[in-house]
């Protein structure tokens, strides 16, 4: 022994890090990933890699050169945007789309409000949206799934994109349902974006996050409720205008959003009771955008709307304290 | 087409004017009037905004100092004897000149002088260290060296001395504000007088421990030894709890506790010359002498008449 | 039935109870004590004897002094060498009184032997006057005086008493191996501490990681003739000890912000208080030692030792083998809310329950990084604050708003700190803002104060 530590308590800490928690979003990420590499092939790999890569590369390069500052990849938070950036990206975006779609989730979504903590908005959503918006071509096109082995790839449309365009054509709901099957949708093999093929991958993941108490689960519960309810009132009162309850949950980018993207630490509210109103908004406005807006998928929308009343909702919704009412 | 232009101009018109009525007439109701005096004197003050006039800033100083009936207990560290001429002016009150002081840094705990018992491991505020324990060195008053002084200094004056540890204080660009003497735990920063040329004496310790401990904790600590209380001459040394302290108002700069203090804890600072300790304390010894010739040559006397 | 267990956050740090097997065993006197006058929350207390005096064991060596204060006896039989300051284990200097040990011999009227007195006094003044002059203090941590947490302010009832036995903090086993060799006299001692407090009910809580303890004192309550007092079985987590946290679990009350638990009708004592208790009343020893555990992993020899109060804590350690080399940290109590030493030169006093020893990897902070709004902190803060929030405010300096977000309500319990994966130093910013905001309250009430007599 030599000189004695001295510290104000406690003394002892959790093995909790922003690395290790970050950590095990990518862990839990990892099903839905290997699902995506398998039906989509090669070039969902590819882009999986220059997403990723791009995300590191910038981030390293920012705070480097431009920020001065020392270098935050370590945090991983960026490996894990780069990976929801590829998720939520049809596998047929050239390379250099989602390069343009990791720089505006990095660098403009995250690194100019002041890195990771300060972010109002989920990067990797802001990247998608600014791709969604900039590149429609690229971003709605959607190709069946094409398999790692396999070929024959088949354009066509995911299926909120095929009921929405069916319905403005005048047909109805259950005439357009027939070509689907929920299984089919559980496990996988819908068009769509990478991230969107495979529910019960990001289910295994978000209960893993759940296990390792990363996350809790009231802000994700509270989405599909919310979602469950309102396309429940509009699907009872008009079934041929409005799709069923279960087609809204099993469909589009939901549960990858409502697992991984609204659960963000830094864009969600802090408290249970903000959490929860922070997911019912959501599960709202993203069935509210499916039927009513233009869009096919609402999701990202109502997130990144949710996203930007947070600093309200943790002002309005405090947990309650000790001994005071 | 032009309907609607014309309308919506004319409707924008309309909307402008009734909100532009309504700001006028809520402007009117919620006027306040101020003496115009709180104004001028706000101007004349540095704007610093520092509170080390005790008031939250110069606005505050200035409705203060409009009201009180004099200026003696509104005094602007900052500005000096300018900026309060310049205030009393307005104000058309007397103005008392303030001799001005800068702050000085009482310890002299260096690395070298102070070696390190232990090692803090907490956030680097002086304020939550100082509640946590006495230091990491074996002195309980020294300076703890995270540099809250220097984090309360608005005007760029206190820097922390990575080599020594300590806060140096930049005579130039101190305005003697006292905000790093709010900001230390340990109360080693004061307010002294410059003195003239800056030149002034000082004890750069506030160790209260007895002497073989405060030695032990560090070898420029003030032991509580009293040569300087014994030679001064000038009343000047206050002397208390195991710690000397030079009252400025009384120190006549003549350096002889400097030289004869056996750990080096009294400074003296601008002086023209280094000090020459041999010079100082044979000069010391002769008064001494003659002191002694003087008590030898009166005693006998005294017997006599006895 | 599910276990209770309070309502609002909480942590589960591993419990590292590596000691519990270890009995309790006298420590052999040092050759000399150094009792400080501030052992105890209040005013210093007094000192009564003058170098070159020979005292005895449990002699008076200064007395209370004030309302809040508390009665210092002699640990030791022997002579006052010195009284003066002396640096604590944080290097502060404190006063106090340095006794050379000669011999063991314990003042006349003080009961030593074993035999358990099970017959409690029926004047409750006698019995509060006892408690006061045996020194008794809350040893849970706070030290607080006993016989001033037993007479409740006029006007408030006490509706039942906790003996407090969750020992929540990691590692401590002091009070663990209490229970499990005095369990008789901690029950004898909670029967005169209800009596006193008016023939309330008594729960004893203890902590689920102890099924030992709490069926030897299931067994010692059925066997000892007194009613009403229970065992609790309490969910492990931390801070269940806590006085407020230990009243929600037991009672389901929740004392306001400020408030004393008498006002939810509820007094908290610690087991080591019900001991000293007992002891101070049935027989009439004050508290001059009390049993530290000293463990740690890195700790070649763990113990739970009788240490006579003011032995030097190098002594004890000395006496186990010395500080082991990979040990960085050595820390007064447990590790969520004991205080790191710096002086291993000091003395031990009344509160002091534990020396534990953590290497660097345990115990050193990482580097912080960026606040990830991840809410963890808030999630654990056992009071329902937002550390996150207050963090940001005493950065701000802004005390109105702290107040108005309770920092005044902190418990320093460490939770926040604990969970914090940027690891920021959430508490130690925490503390210096409640310190500020207790300011501005203690002002306020003084200035109300004034007013209010102004007008009489």
């Amino acid at each position: 022994m030599n000189k004695l530590l001295v510290s104000p308590s406690p003394h002892i800490h959790s093995k909790d890090s922003t690395k290790s928690l970050m950590l095990d979003v990518v862990i839990a990420l990892l099903p839905a990933v290997l699902c995506s590499f398998v039906f989509y092939g090669w070039n969902e790999i590819l882009l999986m890699l220059v997403s990723v890569g791009s995300c590191v590369l910038l981030e390293w390069a920012v705070t480097k050169y431009l920020m001065k500052k020392p270098s935050t990849i370590g945090d991983l938070s960026a490996v894990v945007t780069g990976i929801l950036l590829a998720l939520n990206v049809p596998y047929t975006t050239p390379w250099w789309v989602i390069f343009i779609g990791a720089l505006v989730a990095v660098c403009i979504a995250k690194l100019s409000f002041g890195g990771l903590g300060q972010n109002i908005w989920n990067p990797a959503l802001v990247g998608r949206v600014f791709l969604l918006v900039s590149f429609p071509t690229y971003m709605t096109t959607w190709s069946q799934p094409q398999g790692l082995f396999g070929a024959d790839a088949v354009t066509g449309a995911t299926p909120l994109g095929v009921i929405k365009e069916g319905i403005m054509q005048g047909a109805t709901v259950q005439d357009l349902m027939g070509q689907y099957s929920y299984s089919q949708m559980l496990f996988a093999n819908l068009g769509g974006s990478a991230g969107e093929v495979c529910a019960l991958a990001l289910l295994a993941g978000f209960v893993y996050l759940l296990c390792r108490r990363v996350i809790k689960p009231w802000i994700t519960l509270s989405i599909f409720g919310a979602v469950a309810l309102t396309s429940l009132i509009f699907w009872g009162i008009h079934p041929a205008r409005f799709t069923d309850p279960v087609f809204n949950l099993l469909t589009g980018g939901l549960i990858l959003g409502a697992c991984f993207m609204a659960t963000d630490y830094v864009t969600s509210p802090m408290s249970t009771k903000g959490g929860i109103v922070f997911g019912v908004g959501i599960g709202f406005l993203t069935v509210m955008i499916r039927y009513f807006g233009s869009y096919p998928e609402g999701v990202s929308f109502a997130i990144l709307i949710m996203n930007s009343v947070v600093p309200l909702l943790n002002m309005w919704f405090k947990q309650k304290k000790f001994g005071r009412k | 087409m032009v309907n609607i232009i014309i309308w919506t101009v004319a409707v924008i018109t309309v909307l402008g004017l009734v909100l532009a009525l309504v700001l006028y007439l809520v402007a009117e109701k919620f006027k306040v009037v101020e003496d115009p005096r709180i104004d001028e004197v706000e101007k004349a003050m540095p704007g610093a905004n520092c509170g080390g006039c005790g008031f939250a800033g110069c606005r505050a100083f200035a409705e203060a100092a409009v009201k009180a009936p004099d200026l003696d207990n509104n005094y602007c560290p900052v500005g000096g004897n300018d900026v309060m001429a310049r205030v009393a002016a307005i104000l058309g009150y007397e103005v008392k000149a303030k001799a001005p002081q800068v702050a000085v840094v009482r310890c002299n705990g260096t690395c070298q002088n102070r070696p390190k018992t232990n090692d803090y491991d907490g956030v680097a505020s002086c304020k939550v260290k100082a509640a946590l324990y006495s230091g990491d060195t074996g002195c309980s008053y020294g300076c703890l060296g995270c540099g809250d002084c220097a984090a309360a200094c608005q005007f760029g004056a206190l820097s922390m001395d990575l080599e020594t540890g300590l806060p140096v204080v930049d005579e130039a660009k101190c305005t003697a504000c006292g905000a790093c003497v709010k900001a230390c735990p340990k109360h080693i920063i004061e307010l002294r007088n410059k003195g003239p040329r800056g030149m002034r004496e000082f004890v750069s310790c506030v160790n209260h421990d007895k002497g073989p401990v405060a030695k032990k904790a560090c070898a420029a600590a003030c032991i509580g030894c009293g040569i300087c209380f014994k030679t001064c001459i000038h009343g000047a040394i206050v002397f208390e709890n195991n710690l000397a302290y030079i009252d400025y108002a009384k120190c006549k700069l003549c350096r002889e506790c400097e030289a004869v203090c056996p750990t080096g804890a009294i400074h003296g600072v601008n002086f023209p010359k280094p000090l020459d300790k041999d010079a100082v304390k044979a000069r010391i010894a002769e008064r001494k002498k003659k002191a002694a010739e003087a008590a030898a040559e009166v005693k006998p006397v005294e017997t006599k008449e006895a | 039935m599910a276990k209770r267990t309070f309502s609002i956050g909480g942590v589960h740090p591993h419990d590292n109870k590596i000691s519990r097997g270890c009995r309790i065993e006298p420590l052999p006197l040092p050759p000399a004590v150094y009792i400080s006058v501030a052992q105890h929350i209040g005013a210093p207390a007094k000192p009564v004897v003058a170098v070159g005096d020979k005292v005895k064991v449990g002699q008076v060596v200064a007395e209370q002094g004030g309302f809040v204060s508390a009665f210092i006896h002699s640990s030791v039989s022997g002579t006052v060498k010195s009284i003066g300051p002396r640096k604590d284990l944080a290097g502060n200097p404190q006063t106090c009184i340095e006794i050379a040990v000669e011999g063991d011999e314990w003042l006349e009227g003080i009961d030593t032997s074993d035999t358990l007195v099970t017959g409690i006094p029926e004047d409750n003044r006698a019995i509060l006057e006892k408690i006061r002059l045996g020194g008794v203090v809350g040893l849970g941590g706070a030290t607080f005086p006993t016989h001033v947490k037993l007479s409740p302010p006029p006007g408030s009832q006490c509706e039942r008493l906790i003996i407090n036995g969750c020992e929540c903090e990691p590692y401590l086993t002091s009070d663990f191996r209490t229970l499990l060799e005095k369990g008789e006299q901690v029950v004898v001692g909670a029967a005169i501490l209800k009596q006193v407090l008016g023939n309330v009910p008594c729960t004893i809580g203890i902590e689920e990681n102890k099924p030992e303890a709490i069926a030897h004192i299931r067994e010692v309550i059925a066997k000892l003739p007194y009613k009403d007092i229970e065992v609790m079985p309490l969910k492990m987590r931390y801070p269940q000890g806590g006085e407020k946290q230990l009243i929600d679990a037991v009672m389901h009350r929740q004392v306001g912000s400020g408030g004393l638990p008498i006002s939810v009708g509820a007094v908290v004592q610690n087991v080591a208080t019900a001991l000293a208790v007992y002891d101070a009343v049935q027989k009439n020893k004050p508290i001059v030692d009390n049993s530290v555990t000293v463990t740690g992993e890195c700790f070649p020899k763990q113990a739970n030792l009788l240490v006579r109060v003011g032995t030097p804590l190098s002594y004890i350690i000395d006496y186990l083998g010395g500080v082991p080399a990979d040990a960085a940290k050595v820390i007064s109590g447990g590790p969520m809310m004991g205080r790191a030493i710096a002086n291993l030169d000091a003395a031990t006093v009344k509160g002091t329950s534990a020396l534990l020893f953590l290497t660097e990897a345990q115990t050193r902070r990482k580097p912080q990084t960026r606040c990830i709004r991840c809410g963890k902190c808030a999630d654990a803060c056992p009071m329902g604050l937002e550390p996150f929030l207050l963090n940001r405010l005493v950065k701000a300096d802004d005390v109105e708003q702290l107040e108005a977000n309770a920092a005044q309500d902190c418990i320093e319990c460490g939770c926040c700190l604990y969970s914090c994966p940027a690891h920021i130093p959430l508490l130690d910013n925490i503390r210096m803002g409640k310190g500020a905001v207790m300011g501005v309250i203690r002002a306020r009430a003084a200035a109300a104060k004034a007013v209010a007599e102004a007008k009489k």
